[in-house]
């Protein structure tokens, strides 16, 4: 079944075009990385798709409902890590994550519950009563994908999550969104390749708005006769290997 | 539910940082324990009140909130910027409950200082009457004024202009055109006259008449001050739809 299905999605700003056209199928349990150079529409696709702007023409469908039509339903349903950390800095790590799974309509035990689940999850049982400004950069990213998962998402989106991160952390995420592929639909965006050809069932590549490739990393290696998707990007996206 | 959930949020983020404590609190009873002393000094035939308890005491009250701007605009400014809000702009949050959730955690804080601003003017002086209860819910009313320009700013500014304009601009235009710390009825003229165009001098003079039980002198100073507040809260609240609604969060 599919979890999103974007049948000519537009966005304008006054004449430009940021995303142009855009129609995708995205499956259930699917991990999806979409991969761009800066400005290349990524992060406005995952804003229209999680309800945050209104997209200029067509529309995105998720789990059966239109973001134009019925998005107030779409975002009991989806959740979503930014570019940047988005946690609460003078709260704890707990506090942070019950906080959300009130938000989105757990009863303060039930948050609790979840919030002791998914901190544990998550390796962050050592730092729970810590206020989160006081956290690493790694530990802040794990904590902002926990906040993200809290409300059992059927749809997370997850933007360039592992940015600026040390290798050893960074793998470490891996680890954890891995362990989700199947269970959880994911749109990754992220400009590190070897992320997106370790973690995605299927990579997207967009270029001044319009998608220009769909495929396994295989497939897009072999339609531009390359050995890397880094290479298979290049081209891809208009640069010259 | 999520209006609480967010409030609680909002006020612990606010009373976690010990610099808002600093200016929200221990700044106006810096002030009053100042201000007072210079009253006892200036000399009874100088027939200058405006430091005398029952004036310094509603202008302190009015002039602690005016930092309420500042804990509002930043705190809503940050969320933006560090993406906080983008990402309860995905969830099932209304907008009712952004501006709410914003909103009642300074209204308590405006509660709560202006009863403890009258409170030690008492100490200082002060008749205390029965009349404090209504005089802060005044303050809490007026104070609206404040969280206003706050979600205002902190929904078009970033965090530095935000502490710029709602820090340093705000409450010395509060506190000058208030007439907490200058006599303004003494000094007369166009001073006067901005003052009076000005929502801050009606602030005060709605505590002050409060404190004295006069309700019905109340009602031209509340009416300039919520008209402000009115146009105010209208304009921010249409800035905060759209950057919900909008493209830049």
């Amino acid at each position: 079944m599919n979890a999103i299905e974007m049948q000519s999605l537009t966005k304008k700003y006054g004449k430009v075009t940021a995303v142009d056209n855009l129609s995708l199928t995205i499956e259930q349990g699917e991990l999806f990385s979409l991969l761009g150079v800066n400005g290349a529409g990524k992060t406005t696709t995952i804003k229209m798709l999680s309800c945050l702007i209104k997209p200029t023409g067509g529309d995105a469908v998720l789990l059966g409902d239109s973001v134009k039509e019925r998005s107030q339903v779409i975002k009991g349903k989806i959740n979503i890590s930014p570019q940047e950390t988005a946690v609460a800095a003078n709260l704890s790590v707990i506090e942070n994550l019950e906080l959300i799974a009130g938000i989105y309509g757990q009863d303060s035990k039930s948050a609790k519950k979840s919030a002791d689940g998914i901190a544990s999850q998550f390796g962050l049982d050592g730092v729970r009563k810590k206020k989160t400004k006081q956290l690493s950069g790694g530990m802040q990213r794990r904590l902002s994908i926990a906040m993200a998962l809290i409300s059992n998402p059927q749809i997370l989106f997850l933007d360039e999550p592992t940015l600026g991160l040390d290798v050893l952390a960074r793998r470490e995420l891996w680890a954890s969104i891995g362990a989700l592929k199947g269970k959880v639909t994911i749109i990754l965006t992220t400009h590190y390749l070897e992320e997106a050809e370790a973690l995605s069932d299927r990579v997207g590549i967009m270029a001044n708005g319009k998608l220009t490739a769909v495929g396994t990393v295989a497939k897009l290696t072999e339609q531009t006769g390359t050995n890397k998707l880094e290479d298979a990007f290049i081209i891809l996206a208009g640069g010259v290997v | 539910m999520r209006i609480v959930l967010f409030a609680k949020r909002n006020m612990k983020e606010i009373l976690r940082d010990p610099v808002n404590f600093f200016f929200g609190l221990g700044f106006p009873l810096i002030l009053l324990v100042l201000l007072s002393v210079i009253n006892s000094a200036i000399p009874p035939e100088a027939n200058n009140p405006m430091f005398a308890i029952e004036n310094l005491a509603p202008g302190l009250a009015m002039f602690g909130t005016a930092f309420l701007a500042l804990f509002a605009g930043m705190l809503l400014s940050k969320d933006r910027t560090s993406s906080f809000l983008m990402r309860l702009f995905t969830s099932p949050m209304t907008s009712l409950d952004f501006i709410l959730g914003y909103t009642l955690p300074m209204l308590i804080m405006a509660l709560v200082q202006a009863a403890i601003t009258l409170l030690a003017a008492g100490i200082a002086g002060l008749e205390i009457t029965i009349y404090i209860l209504p005089a802060i819910v005044v303050t809490m009313i007026t104070s609206f004024l404040f969280v206003g320009l706050g979600l205002l700013c902190g929904s078009a500014m970033n965090d530095k202009a935000v502490g710029g304009i709602c820090g340093a601009l705000l409450t010395n235009v509060a506190g000058w055109l208030s007439g907490v710390f200058v006599p303004i009825d003494l000094i007369g003229g166009t001073f006067k006259r901005i003052a009076d165009i000005l929502p801050f001098y009606h602030s005060v003079q709605a505590i002050r008449i409060a404190l004295e039980g006069n309700y019905i002198e109340i009602l031209p100073h509340l009416a300039v001050v919520l008209g402000y507040t009115v146009v105010i809260f209208v304009i921010a609240v249409i800035i905060f739809q759209r950057k919900m609604s909008g493209d830049k969060a």
